[in-house]
């Protein structure tokens, strides 16, 4: 997403007042009008539509909108003159082998239109170059250049030379420690052992991408009439839309086009502007829009958006990059009919609402707590360690951290435990009135035994502070398993803090909720680092295995909360908890 | 209360209903002053200003309050009034013994130090002992003992209003404050009342008929059914009550199963899955570019590990319409890499869960179908009033041979009428997975503005192929859910979202529609 900025009284001139209307239909365009002011407008870009980040390319796509262009327009482009040519040299091959080269000349260049050229530089390289790592631009003054162009590579310390705005000449390697751009971009030539350079007849080097133009070669300004312009990178197809995109814009300033020849292992010559072919079927543009529009009608529309069409074929001009298939041609139709002027229709088509069954569970449960007069809280997905395990006094807790990349908060890992998430709340609002009786449904995270797959249970959960139980039941998912080894698991937490409040109190809650949903459990004694010794059990149901074998199953925990827990979390009160696994509720 | 005045009260109806604490206290309103009701009716304090705010509110009285100085006792001062000062402790071990010596008599005496020290300073001062060879002898007679001194007398009248203490009662405050926590002085509030005319005419009422009335029904009552014939207390029913709240589904929840309704009124199945995803469903299988912004750890989630890749053929297929492209599409032309679309991430988006389920109705030919998602997403992000790392989404899906672009128009108007929002605009956007893509605008009644919804289009062939083997148009819609959540809540902050203040979970008004 890109926002361009324009000056006002420059785009008025050429499309008339911006009022209300007007900017409405900008938007229609599919450039929304993000902000305008007396002297300005910005509107915003899709990174679909390269090609109208420029002055020019906005004012011919919108003219043409509006109806004031002349469908596909065809650029003027001159055949090469003397020594028009660039060879790309067998040593760059390895680094960077493509480029894609022409001149423009007869420009006059003033300060916003030198401001233009740059601007459309550094969004094409930001967008579209992914940063320059896709492709890199550059553009010099003819008058400083002896053609023809070079292109090759060689070992960075040979390579020396004044980079723009650097006040003296340095080396490869150097330029990419000292110099701003080669500390930014530095990167994209990491590992490389020759680095790429454009190179005149002189054997004046005029830049080294993607890093950085040559101070005395590579420096357009005022005096500046013809330009040399190159994109170098990876995919010869981007770098030739590229080099249309610009040449196109420099023609509407009013520049003239030069082909140059491409000595490459084959010769070629760039650029090519000539409009790309592709079969549109009507059929298949009215079935999908649910209009009937004629050929006639559907040439107009195309036309608008400056796309040609005739014999069941569109002409798509050489600055587009974004219609890969003909349902991007019908989407340049349905822009160009206007959206406002579609008319909705509801089809009488006949399908059946169905609730995912997890999802009414947890409704359910969550109807029986709130009637016990709980109230429901709602906590992140992503937390910390000192959250989930160190708060909570778990010891050895490193093979169960699930940590996210990166993460632009402290927020750094997924949670595996609600009932961690319950203490931090009781100790956030040690100010609201008491007691204080919360519950979460949620998921929580967990490591599949043994890699990725499946089922997880085994014996050792007995021993385990939150149990593991298998993901399946009954072939209902009530936990998601596997993807890179990570199960889902949907949990309750119960917590309850105030004087007065113990293992009995929430006892009745669990067997209350316990009997409700028809479910039989048992309590069984176990210790656990976060709660009293003594005052702790483990949930424990007995699932009717596939032979009707009762088969012992722990599904939660539940107990006094220890001491040590309530301070470091700072809570005053005595709080008991339990978390237990949704999947015991499951038939 | 001015309208209560409005009104002429009825006096009878007004005696009828105070409360058996009022009563207590009516007949001796004219005595003016606080402590003297307090003594007078025998309530204790909380009970008398309980009865005195519920006069007022009857409009018998008016309740004024001011702050005033007001010397109470600390915490010293509190055992010394029961156990009486150290002077008046180590005095008495004195005139029993005479004369003995300092460490005996600090330790029958029972006292520390610091009192020890003072006491017997206290003693000399008065004349009352002398110290000889590190004996205490007592010098004055010992029925000077016997009275209380200026100091014990003011500790038992406290707590007192600063202002009326008497001359030589401030020369004990004096002189006890500059001892360690026996007095000090507190900003109390103190309660003082003006009868009204209504109050004036009420107290010369005669209350003692008022003896028979009922106070509270209680099961004795109503089976001995001595209730006939007598009237019951009348209640003020306009009074204030304390707050009480209960458990309720928090109010994000509340808002999702509100358009999980939407979207089983409109016939949409419910899709659900996992958080976790691989970068295969989550971008590959959308034809979302590798190279493109989205798939870097500055935009998502990722974990470290290894996903599993779908078989039967799909893999390929995604692969062959990103690098080369398929039916007459030009895909990304650039090579397309299995290690990037096995990375395992949280779901940036239910879209995820969409085109897995065209995978899966694929097998079955289940269609025309119309499924809905509705779950938490994460981008990685700063927090702030308007960012964070984790969003709720919601988003539908419509598969079917004839669906066309009309049709999505159809259903998005439809949808957001439900969710409240009578006009929508929608405008020409751009999604890597959808052709035609539009944004959605809804239009915010009070700001009288355009507000960005979300996205929505039909499924580009490079994403249905793979999954059915050929084009079938799919409509897809994916609104952020979370402002309008915001939205109707007034929640301004979309960190309080996710707080977990209860006050303000308890006080939150409930989803009404």
């Amino acid at each position: 997403m890109t926002i361009i900025t324009f000056d006002r009284k420059e785009l008025e001139k050429k499309i008339g007042k911006i009022d209300e209307k007007m900017e409405e239909r900008i938007s229609m365009f599919g450039t929304v009008v993000e902000d305008l002011t007396e002297d300005e407008v910005s509107v915003e870009v899709f990174p679909n539509r390269p090609d109208l980040l420029s002055f020019g390319g906005f004012v011919r796509g919108l003219l043409g909108f509006f109806g004031k262009g002349k469908g596909l327009k065809n650029y003027n482009v001159n055949k090469p003159l003397e020594n028009y040519n660039v060879v790309i040299d067998k040593s760059v091959k390895s680094v960077r082998p493509f480029t894609a080269c022409a001149i423009v000349k007869n420009l006059k260049l003033d300060d916003a239109r030198i401001k233009e050229m740059i601007d459309i530089q550094e969004k094409l390289h930001g967008s579209y170059g992914r940063n320059r790592k896709k492709l890199a631009i550059g553009i010099y003054p003819l008058e400083e250049i002896k053609l023809p162009i070079k292109f090759l590579a060689r070992k960075p310390e040979e390579i020396k030379f004044q980079p723009l705005e650097f006040p003296r000449a340095i080396n490869g390697r150097q330029i990419l420690s000292q110099h701003p751009a080669g500390r930014e971009y530095g990167d994209l030539l990491k590992g490389a052992e020759v680095f790429p350079i454009f190179e005149d007849a002189n054997g004046e080097i005029l830049s080294m991408p993607p890093i950085i133009n040559s101070e005395k070669t590579g420096k357009v300004g005022f005096e500046t009439k013809d330009v040399f312009i190159e994109c170098s990178g990876f995919n010869l197809d981007y770098l030739k839309k590229t080099l249309n995109m610009i040449v196109c814009a420099l023609a509407d300033m009013g520049g003239e086009i030069y082909e140059m020849e491409i000595v490459d292992k084959r010769k070629w010559v760039s650029p090519d502007l000539s409009s790309d072919k592709m079969e549109f079927s009507l059929d298949d543009l009215n079935k999908t829009l649910g209009l009937e529009l004629s050929v006639k009608e559907v040439k107009g529309y195309l036309g608008k958006m400056g796309i040609g069409y005739g014999e069941g074929v569109a002409l798509v001009p050489c600055y587009r990059t974004d219609i890969l298939h003909e349902i991007d041609l019908s989407e340049e139709v349905a822009i160009a009919y206007g959206y406002e002027n579609f008319e909705a229709e509801i089809p009488e088509i006949s399908t059946i609402g169905c609730e995912d069954k997890v999802a009414v569970l947890k409704r359910r449960v969550d109807e029986i707590l709130a009637g016990l007069g709980l109230l429901e809280v709602s906590s992140y997905h992503l937390s910390t360690k000192d959250v989930q395990f160190k708060k909570i006094c778990k010891k050895g807790f490193l093979d169960e951290v699930i940590e996210v990349l990166d993460s632009k908060t402290e927020n750094n890992i997924l949670r595996t435990s609600l009932f961690a998430n319950s203490m931090k709340i009781l100790s956030e609002n040690s100010d609201a009135s008491y007691p204080q009786k919360i519950f979460e449904l949620g998921k929580v995270f967990g490591k599949c035994e043994g890699g990725s797959g499946g089922e997880s249970g085994d014996g050792s959960q007995l021993q385990r502070p939150i149990p593991h139980p298998p993901t399946r039941i009954g072939g209902v998912e009530i936990a998601t398993s596997g993807v890179g080894g990570i199960v889902e698991k949907e949990r309750l937490c119960i917590s309850l803090c105030g004087e007065g409040m113990n293992f009995t109190e929430l006892k009745q809650g669990l067997d209350y909720l316990m009997r409700m949903l028809g479910v039989e459990y048992s309590l069984e004694e176990v210790e656990n680092e976060s709660f009293i010794v003594g005052r702790c059990g483990s949930v424990v149901v007995g699932s009717k295995g596939e032979e009707g074998v009762g088969e012992k199953r722990v599904v939660g925990v539940m107990g006094e909360v220890g001491l040590s827990v309530l301070k470091n979390n700072k809570i005053k009160m005595p709080v008991v908890s339990l978390e237990l696994d949704l999947s015991c509720f499951v038939e | 209360m001015p309208e209560k005045q409005k009104d002429k009260p009825d006096m009878q109806k007004l005696v009828e209903s105070l409360s058996p604490n009022e009563r207590r206290i009516v007949g001796f309103l004219e005595v003016g002053d606080l402590d003297k009701l307090r003594d007078e009716s025998g309530l204790d304090k909380t009970s008398l200003l309980r009865a005195l705010e519920f006069l007022s509110n009857k409009g018998i009285l008016t309740l004024r309050s001011k702050e005033e100085k007001v010397v109470v006792l600390s915490i010293n001062g509190l055992n010394y009034k029961r156990d009486g000062l150290p002077e008046r402790r180590l005095g008495g071990v004195v005139v029993e013994k005479n004369s003995l010596s300092l460490m005996d008599a600090k330790k029958e005496s029972g006292l520390s130090d610091n009192e020890f020290k003072v006491a017997l300073g206290a003693l000399k001062k008065r004349a009352l002992i002398n110290i000889v060879n590190g004996n205490i002898v007592l010098v004055g007679g010992k029925d000077v003992f016997v009275e209380k001194t200026l100091d014990e007398k003011f500790l038992e009248l406290l707590p007192k209003k600063f202002s009326e203490l008497e001359p030589e009662e401030k020369f004990s405050f004096d002189n006890l404050k500059s001892r360690k926590n026996i007095v000090e002085i507190e900003n109390k509030k103190i309660v003082e009342f003006d009868l009204t005319d209504l109050g004036k005419e009420l107290v010369k009422v005669d209350l003692t008929s008022l003896k028979n009335m009922i106070e509270s029904v209680t099961p004795g009552l109503i089976k001995s059914g001595s209730w006939k014939g007598k009237k019951f207390r009348r209640y003020d029913i306009t009074s204030d009550v304390p707050k009480i709240s209960g458990g309720k589904r928090h109010f994000v929840n509340q808002a999702t199963d509100y358009a999980k309704r939407v979207w089983l009124d409109m016939g949409f199945k419910e899709m659900s899955g996992s958080l976790i995803q691989s970068g295969f469903w989550n971008f590959d299988a959308l034809f979302t570019a590798q190279d493109h912004p989205v798939r870097e750890m500055q935009d998502t989630f990722f974990i470290n590990g290894e996903a599993e890749l779908p078989a039967s053929g799909v893999v390929e297929k995604v692969k062959k319409a990103h690098e080369g492209g398929i039916d007459g599409s030009k895909g990304w032309q650039s090579s397309w890499s299995e290690d990037d679309a096995k990375k395992v991430l949280l779901r940036t988006h239910t879209t995820c869960l969409s085109v897995q389920t065209l995978k899966k109705i694929a097998e079955k030919k289940e269609f025309p179908a119309k499924y809905f998602a509705l779950g938490k997403c994460f981008r990685n992000e700063t927090v702030d009033w308007s960012h964070g790392f984790e969003f709720n989404q919601t988003e539908g899906i419509v598969v079917d041979e004839n669906a066309n672009f009309r049709q999505l128009l159809g259903y998005l108007k439809e949808f957001f009428k439900k969710m409240g929002y009578e006009e929508i605009r929608i405008r020409p956007a751009y999604f890597p997975y959808t052709e035609p893509s539009l944004e959605i605008d809804v239009f915010h009644p009070v700001r009288k503005e355009w507000v960005e919804l979300g996205g929505a289009g039909m499924f580009r062939p490079e994403v249905t192929i793979p999954m059915f083997g050929r084009h079938i148009p799919v409509l897809a819609w994916g609104p952020g859910f979370d402002r309008i959540i915001m939205e109707f809540f007034k929640v301004e902050d979309l960190r309080d979202m996710y707080k977990n203040d209860l006050n303000a979970l308890r006080e939150k008004k409930v989803w009404r529609k």
